[in-house]
């Protein structure tokens, strides 16, 4: 168990491509910290450095109390669980749990007795003498988590391990390592692209965006106070609306805009912060035609169109309405839903 | 060139586990040619010393090729290669279309067809020669039944015959087997389409699926005529030696005999030079090849 | 309409098995002569079915060979082979395998340097260099030897071009996970590199030996002493050896049993021949 330091961590490859670019974190001991992004956005490579499977150009990097820069990956008591697992096809799964153990020097009874623990732990105890290519893509997860729980390391390092699994499998492997994480209290960096994963599994998410750190926070802080119009735009799904400032003070009355600071020209707006019910005191009335609307069940998801704006804005109501395509409907937007940022800069205002 | 995206460190380590290959092809390989190249330009002294060796700029290679044999030698060269690589070329399609027909025999025809590949051109040379034999071949007796006279020993013709026969009949297998790969390759749902369009089964194979296989067939061109050249001293050696008057001298036979048994090294040399030059190109060409072939 | 038609497939098959005729027929007429009395090729036509000296001449072929005109006994012959074409075979496998492991594994100064020079090798084939060779392997006093017959043959850019391909496709999150589990890079080679090479090692064995089995010319420049004489090349002496026609039987019965090991290699390993044959020329 250890913390985690990143202090200006910067990653230039030959040629001059600059992957990642002054990071700052700290990671307290048993936290499981998300890193989340578009492809290329450093993410991959920031796990990578960690790991020390790429050298850091400059930063410093320590893992417990030591710093680590230098440090061959094996040295550096971690754990890595790769995005295709990276499973030797010729060992069995035993071997390829009692792999690293051995490289170690662990005597046979302990690396017998860690391998069992594990195995059981993930319920791959039946599969211990069979080969991967034997074994189906979640039992093939479970066993290259098993090789990281063997080692018991300070950390454990995640590239990405479920984006191989169906839908399904994804999200019942998604609780169970949440769940396995929080029982071992193993301090964690978990790298995906599915904001939705990183939302559920994270105790505090990492956004980055061209390897530079956009926010940093708990899931509810980034969905609820996303500090840029990236992060705005990455968290939640269907993404937030963004809408000119120009054009709703065209669309409400002044006094209900007059709480934004002036620099406030652009204007996020939760698909969810749509309402049907009656506008309360001080709510913004909006009223557009409805271009398509996608039931889902439970939810459905409106695209309109409002007079003055060319996009299309994205509702969602939690429940389906019985209106037709083409036909005219109005909603209420509460004044504290709306996330004002500043165009330009692309930060929050308020 | 690529590497691996990550690469061990080790300052040593890599140079050490190249030693071996590069050690050998420096001192076997590149030395040699080496020295060739300087043979080449350079008449031989004699063994004692009194005379020693002259630096003669392109002599050898003009009086090469001023010299009568060695053009005979190239012009048969040209036949014996064109010759057998056609045949053997021509027998392997044929052979890979009927197989890729089959569906439960394919894996016996294929196993008939194959194991020549493991026949030295020597051996095969030998086993040709003995059919053609023209006292006892049987061969010959035939030939005879339809009034030829044949024979290799006094025939030039004859004899050119024999070798490209030999040499072309170890290569069939080579030959159709990747010609049945390239068959196999080729998306059925293609010809289907080309019968939907009303082609017929003939005009299939020749407007589908011989343009298909033209990246193989390229490339069998290539390997045939470097076999042709350069693997098929065995044939040559083992049977005709070259004979009879000069008629399947091919290049790499005469290079030996005027080396070793003539010992006229300066010409021996500037033809290895020569030699070394359609390597080269036939080698250039076949790279060149597979970068094209790897975007297909 | 796209299927076969019948009368197409008897076509086929006659065709088929009238080129297996054709193909068999060289070594059908090889067996048969090995097992006739010397008389029967005196005068008339060659034997087409068997006779009844298959015993006695392969015996005599593997005890005497023909030791008055100066071959040895067949046994020595393809003892030698043998030893040539193992000693090729691994040679040429190991010093592949660990070239390409350095190449594909490392980044270091003159690396593309290396390459090329072991890419020359493709371009100088034994053949365009015969007298030059020659004297080297001369002056290291290599000639008549083992060492002679097999270390200069064993460069080989097409198995380290292989392996390289091979080394390209194996998942680079499988050498970062041993790294992560303690590997260094000799460990990585023997541990993980090298047994999932198993089938390419394989395929490139039977290649390699067939390679081996059938040198020609080199044991031909290199052994006057007929201790070191190998059976593909010790036919021709055979053939040549004396000013009279060759003793057919004899040479039939050699001729077989050179023939014999490469083609067993091949029918038993064909799966892999054929693997190892269109991946070393792509």
């Amino acid at each position: 168990m250890a913390t985690i330091t990143m202090d200006n961590l910067c990653k230039v490859y030959t040629g001059g491509v600059q992957a990642v670019t002054g990071v700052n974190l700290d990671i307290a001991d048993g936290e499981m910290i998300v890193l989340v992004g578009p492809s290329g956005c450093g993410k991959s490579t920031l796990l990578r450095m960690v790991a020390g499977l790429e050298t850091i150009t400059d930063g410093t990097l320590k893992i417990g109390e030591r710093v680590v820069n230098a440090l061959e990956p094996a040295e550096r008591d971690i754990a890595m669980v790769f995005q295709n697992y990276a499973l030797y096809p010729h060992m069995t799964v035993f071997n390829n749990l009692a792999y690293g153990l051995k490289n170690r020097g662990f005597k046979k009874a302990e690396i017998d007795r860690r391998v069992r623990e594990a195995a059981q732990m993930l319920e791959i105890g039946q599969f211990l003498d069979r080969k991967p290519r034997q074994l189906s893509g979640g039992q093939r997860q479970r066993v290259a988590m098993g090789r990281a729980l063997v080692r018991e390391p300070a950390a454990f390092l995640f590239d990405e391990p479920l984006s191989n699994l169906d839908a399904k499998l994804r999200v019942q492997m998604r609780v169970e390592i949440r769940q396995l994480q929080r029982r071992l209290g193993t301090t964690s960096l978990y790298v995906t692209h599915d904001q939705l994963e990183a939302m559920t599994m994270a105790d505090r998410l990492v956004v980055l965006n061209g390897g530079v750190i956009e926010q940093v926070g708990t899931p509810m802080d980034l969905y609820s106070h996303p500090e840029t119009t990236f992060v705005a735009g990455f968290i939640g799904s269907p993404a937030m609306n963004m809408l000119p400032a120009d054009f709703l003070r065209a669309k409400v009355a002044a006094e209900e805009l007059a709480h934004l600071p002036a620099k406030a020209d652009l204007i996020g707006i939760r698909p969810e912060d749509f309402s049907t019910a009656p506008p309360g005191e001080g709510d913004l009335v909006l009223s557009g035609q409805l271009l398509l609307l996608e039931p889902a069940g439970a939810e459905s998801h409106l695209h309109m169109r409002f007079e003055g704006f060319d996009k299309n804005v994205v509702v969602r109501l939690s429940h389906v309405p019985a209106a037709e395509e083409g036909q005219d409907l109005t909603f209420s937007v509460r004044r504290a839903a709306l996330h004002p940022f500043d165009l330009e800069s692309g930060q929050r205002v308020a | 060139m690529q590497t691996k995206r990550m690469t061990f460190s080790g300052k040593w380590l890599p140079y050490a586990l190249l030693a071996p290959q590069v050690i050998i092809t420096l001192i076997f390989f590149i030395w040699p040619s080496f020295q060739a190249l300087r043979q080449s330009v350079y008449r031989q002294g004699d063994a004692f010393g009194i005379r020693p060796d002259t630096f003669v700029w392109f002599d050898n290679f003009k009086a090469l090729f001023a010299d009568p044999l060695y053009l005979n030698s190239l012009k048969v060269t040209f036949v014996f290669s064109v010759g057998t690589t056609l045949l053997s070329m021509s027998v392997a399609l044929l052979f890979a279309v009927m197989v890729n027909r089959m569906i439960r025999s394919r894996d016996s025809y294929t196993t008939f067809l194959v194991w020549p590949y493991a026949i030295a051109p020597a051996i095969a040379g030998v086993l040709w020669w003995f059919i053609f034999n023209p006292s006892i071949g049987i061969m010959p007796y035939m030939l005879d039944m339809v009034g030829y006279d044949w024979n290799h020993r006094r025939d030039g013709n004859d004899a050119m015959i024999m070798v490209i026969i030999a040499s072309a009949w170890r290569q069939i297998s080579y030959n159709f087997l990747f010609f049945l790969a390239g068959l196999q390759s080729i998306p059925h749902s293609l010809i289907e389409a080309a019968a939907i369009d009303g082609a017929s089964r003939f005009k299939r194979f020749w407007t589908i699926v011989f343009p298909l296989l033209s990246p193989i067939t390229f490339f069998l061109l290539v390997i045939n005529i470097v076999y042709a050249m350069f693997d098929t001293f065995g044939v040559i050696h083992a049977t005709t030696e070259g004979g009879p008057a000069q008629a399947t001298n091919i290049l790499v036979y005469k290079v030996y005999r005027d080396g070793f048994v003539n010992l006229n090294f300066g010409s021996s040399a500037a033809q290895s030079v020569v030699l070394m030059g359609i390597v080269i190109v036939l080698t250039v060409i076949q790279f060149r090849y597979i970068e094209r072939r790897v975007n297909y | 309409m796209v299927e076969n038609n019948r009368w197409g497939n008897f076509f086929a098959h006659v065709v088929l098995i009238l080129g297996v005729a054709i193909i068999v027929f060289p070594v059908y007429v090889a067996i048969i002569a090995s097992t006739h009395p010397p008389g029967t090729f005196v005068r008339g036509v060659m034997p087409l079915w068997p006779g009844t000296h298959a015993w006695e001449n392969y015996t005599t072929a593997i005890t005497e060979g023909r030791s008055r005109a100066g071959t040895p006994p067949i046994g020595g012959m393809l003892w030698n082979s043998f030893i040539m074409a193992m000693a090729i075979t691994i040679g040429k496998l190991s010093i592949s395998i660990l070239s390409a492991f350095a190449i594909v594994y490392f980044r270091f100064p003159f690396r593309i340097l290396f390459f090329w020079i072991i890419f020359l090798t493709l371009m100088l084939p034994v053949e365009v260099r015969i007298v030059p060779t020659f004297q080297v392997v001369a002056d290291f006093g290599m000639l008549n030897s083992f060492a002679g017959l097999s270390i200069p043959l064993i460069a080989s850019a097409t198995a380290t071009f292989l392996f390289r391909q091979f080394f390209m496709t194996v998942p680079e999150e499988l050498m970062e996970a041993a790294r992560v589990d303690g590997a260094g890079p000799m460990k990585f080679f023997k541990d993980i590199l090298l047994p999932l090479s198993v089938t390419n090692i394989a395929a490139l064995f039977v290649i390699m030996f067939i390679y081996g089995w059938n040198q020609y010319l080199w044991p031909l420049l290199i052994t006057t002493d007929p201790e070191y004489y190998t059976i593909v090349m010790g036919i021709q002496r055979m053939v040549t050896g004396g000013d009279s026609e060759p003793l057919w039987h004899l040479v039939m019965a050699t001729v077989v049993l050179a023939a014999l090991p490469p083609v067993l290699v091949i029918l038993f390993m064909q799966r892999l021949f054929v693997k190892g044959l269109t991946e070393t020329e792509k």
